[in-house]
């Protein structure tokens, strides 16, 4: 049986977000072979059907809707549903987003099927699809399969890689109109906060500082660092607990898990919970004035320093790299 | 108003987590209430307290859940309920747990229902949605503020770091965010009262479910603990010849930059 995989390719601010490629990627590796079947929602997003085919998909099915200007569960859940109904695929991917935590398990409770959040690797083994995520934040990790229903898997950002993009590539980017009704609830409001700077959990770099930092304005120089590597900030509880940041920042047990290229901790201890949110990042780094520190024990590479004098220095130095590359 | 809170048994944040026979080991561990589901008594509690009715908490798992039940009754709930599935199911999973608090709600008539965001053991965040939808009524996740007034509900959710306020109706499911409350400890007035407070316990034949209707969807195959990293550099000298050392080991042997 040839298998067929959707995928919702996630748009925000009018583009669609990197982890929608990487689940592409990721229905590859389960599809093995089969298709894969882009899925856009909105109110305008039929223009980036070839992006998604670009980057793997085989073609692509959009469902415009003024209902679905906004995401909301209710609206983009009767589009899915329509485009699975007409689909009938063996499983669906979302990116581990917001929207896709928000959404795929209403979809998943509706269709009486397993989901498995928050999926780091996929393998297909033995004509199972195999896929691994973190438990315990990341303290361990487990392998599942889905037994019952639609394979539901929610992709965590920075893990599996996207396919290169082929602008070569083309295919069918076909509207499917659904009839939205009965939203149950209004988005009145948006606060922009997250818009300046890169979304922590996609970021590759993250400066993240501690209750080291200080004050609000000790930020600063991780900011800065952060502009020159194209990175994000994150925080420590210790630091969004002295109100120095906001709780959105806080990465560990009880904040987001992330797992970087590169996560440079600047006064941060190494506190369990912090750590089971960031010890899974490629390469850590620790800046810190105690040598004993926690930290150190799971950073690749450790300063024993004030970080006040550290991250300036660290700044140039790379800001002079980007200058002579 | 008929106030519910969803609330799950976990691992302290401070264990190390560590395997026997390819399982989880429990033993000589200490348990609490996940941290996100004391947020959702501590806002069940507050919404009571302003508009009136009662708040019960529910959990689904074994006879020791009871601990953490008697400290949410402690902190001000006023009953809970302990649906034990030790004896009836071997491996549930998110469906499985939704399922079994989905039917016990059906015919309660919950005005809200607060959950947890997420769970800090399992870490899916999948349980308070697919009761809403067993139950077809609208849920919102990662809610940091909460405000009813008449039956109407507004709510600030967190989104990735962006706020969206969103107006819905009762009944209604949400789930708390870091930031919703600062959870209260329970008093010493309340430890006593909590022994007295009514702590229902049933079992899936309670709840006229077979175990076939709870099965699982999934299916853990292996679990693993991820490899020990090993001790880093640390360097040495000039803070000045640090920076440019760090700099270059990022660049040509770690290769991130
Ligand atoms: C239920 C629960 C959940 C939790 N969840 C989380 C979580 O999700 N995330 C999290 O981070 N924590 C969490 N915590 C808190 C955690 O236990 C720690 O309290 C917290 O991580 C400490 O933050 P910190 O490292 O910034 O502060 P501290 O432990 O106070 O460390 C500050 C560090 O800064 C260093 N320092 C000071 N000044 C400088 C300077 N000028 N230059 C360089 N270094 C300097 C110090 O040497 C010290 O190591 C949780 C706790 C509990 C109980
Ligand atoms: C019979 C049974 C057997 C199980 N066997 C295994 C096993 O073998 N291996 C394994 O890894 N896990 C097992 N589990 C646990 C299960 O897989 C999940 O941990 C559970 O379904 C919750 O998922 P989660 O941890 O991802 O929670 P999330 O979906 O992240 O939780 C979100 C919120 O939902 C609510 N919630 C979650 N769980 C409960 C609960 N139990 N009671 C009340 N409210 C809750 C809380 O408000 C919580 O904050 C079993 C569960 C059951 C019921």
């Amino acid at each position: 049986m040839a298998r067929k995989f959707l995928v919702l390719g996630e748009v925000r601010d009018g583009s669609l977000r990197n982890v929608s490629f990487e689940a592409i990627g990721a229905a590859k590796l389960a599809a093995a072979g089969g298709e894969i079947v882009g899925v856009l929602v909105g109110d305008s997003v039929q223009n980036l059907g070839n992006e998604m085919i670009q980057y793997g998909a085989d073609r692509v099915v959009a469902v415009e809707n003024d209902q679905l200007k906004q995401y909301t569960s209710d609206g983009y859940a009767q589009g899915l549903l329509a485009v699975i109904e007409q689909e009938k695929p063996e499983g669906i991917f979302f990116g581990h987003t917001a929207l896709g935590k928000d959404l795929a398990p209403k979809l998943a409770g509706k269709l009486e099927s397993g989901l498995i959040s928050d999926v780091t690797s996929i393998e297909e083994e033995g004509g199972n699809i195999v896929f691994t995520r973190p438990i315990y934040s990341g303290k361990a990790f487990e392998k599942k399969i889905v037994t019952g229903g639609v394979i539901f898997a929610t992709i965590r950002p920075n893990n599996i890689e996207p396919l290169a993009k082929d602008e070569s590539r083309s295919g069918d980017v076909a509207a499917l109109s659904v009839d939205i009704k009965d939203l149950r609830t209004i988005i009145k409001d948006v606060v922009r906060k997250a818009s300046e700077g890169v979304d922590l959990s996609e970021a590759k770099v993250i400066i993240a500082g501690g209750r080291g930092v200080k004050s609000e304005d000790g930020f600063e120089p991780l900011k800065e660092l952060a502009q020159v590597l194209g990175g994000a900030v994150g925080a420590s509880r210790g630091a969004c607990d002295a109100d120095y940041c906001d709780y959105s920042l806080q990465i560990g047990q009880t904040g987001k898990v992330v797992t970087p290229d590169l996560y440079i901790a600047c006064g941060i201890s190494g506190a369990i919970q912090h750590l089971a949110g960031m010890s899974n990042s490629k390469v850590i780094v620790a800046i810190n004035k105690d040598p004993e520190a926690n930290i150190f024990n799971v950073a690749d590479y450790g300063i024993v320093g004030d970080l006040f004098e550290v991250l300036p220095l660290l700044t140039e130095e790379f800001r002079k790299l980007k200058v002579n590359a | 108003m008929n106030i519910y809170v969803l609330l799950k048994r976990t691992f302290d944040t401070e264990e190390k987590i560590t395997l026997s026979n390819g399982k989880i080991n429990e033993d000589g561990a200490e348990f609490i209430i996940n941290p996100y589901d004391e947020y959702a008594v501590e806002e069940a509690i507050q919404v009571r307290d302003a508009q009136g009715g009662e708040v019960t908490v529910i959990s689904v798992g074994t006879e020791e859940a009871e601990k953490q039940l008697r400290t949410a009754l402690a902190m001000g709930a006023d009953k809970a309920v302990l649906i034990n599935i030790e004896d009836d199911v071997e491996n549930g999973d998110q469906f499985t747990t939704a399922k079994i608090i989905g039917e016990y709600l059906k015919g309660k008539k919950a005005d809200l229902i607060i959950a947890g965001n997420v769970a800090i053991d399992g870490g899916s965040g999948q349980v308070g949605p697919r009761v809403a939808e067993i139950l077809e009524i609208p849920y919102i996740t990662t809610i940091t503020k909460l405000d009813i007034a008449d039956g109407n509900v507004s709510v600030i959710r967190d989104v990735e770091g962006d706020s969206e306020t969103i107006e819905a109706s009762l009944p209604l499911l949400v789930t708390a965010q870091q930031g919703l409350n600062e959870p209260r400890y329970p008093s010493l007035p309340g430890i006593m009262k909590a022994k007295k407070k009514p702590l229902e316990e049933l079992e899936l034949d309670d709840l006229d479910l077979e175990e076939d209707d709870v099965e699982a969807k999934t299916k853990t195959i292996e679990i693993y603990l991820p490899a020990k990293k090993e001790a880093g550099k640390v360097l040495s000298g000039e803070i000045g010849d640090q920076v440019s050392e760090l700099v270059q080991l990022l660049r040509s042997e770690a290769k991130v930059i």
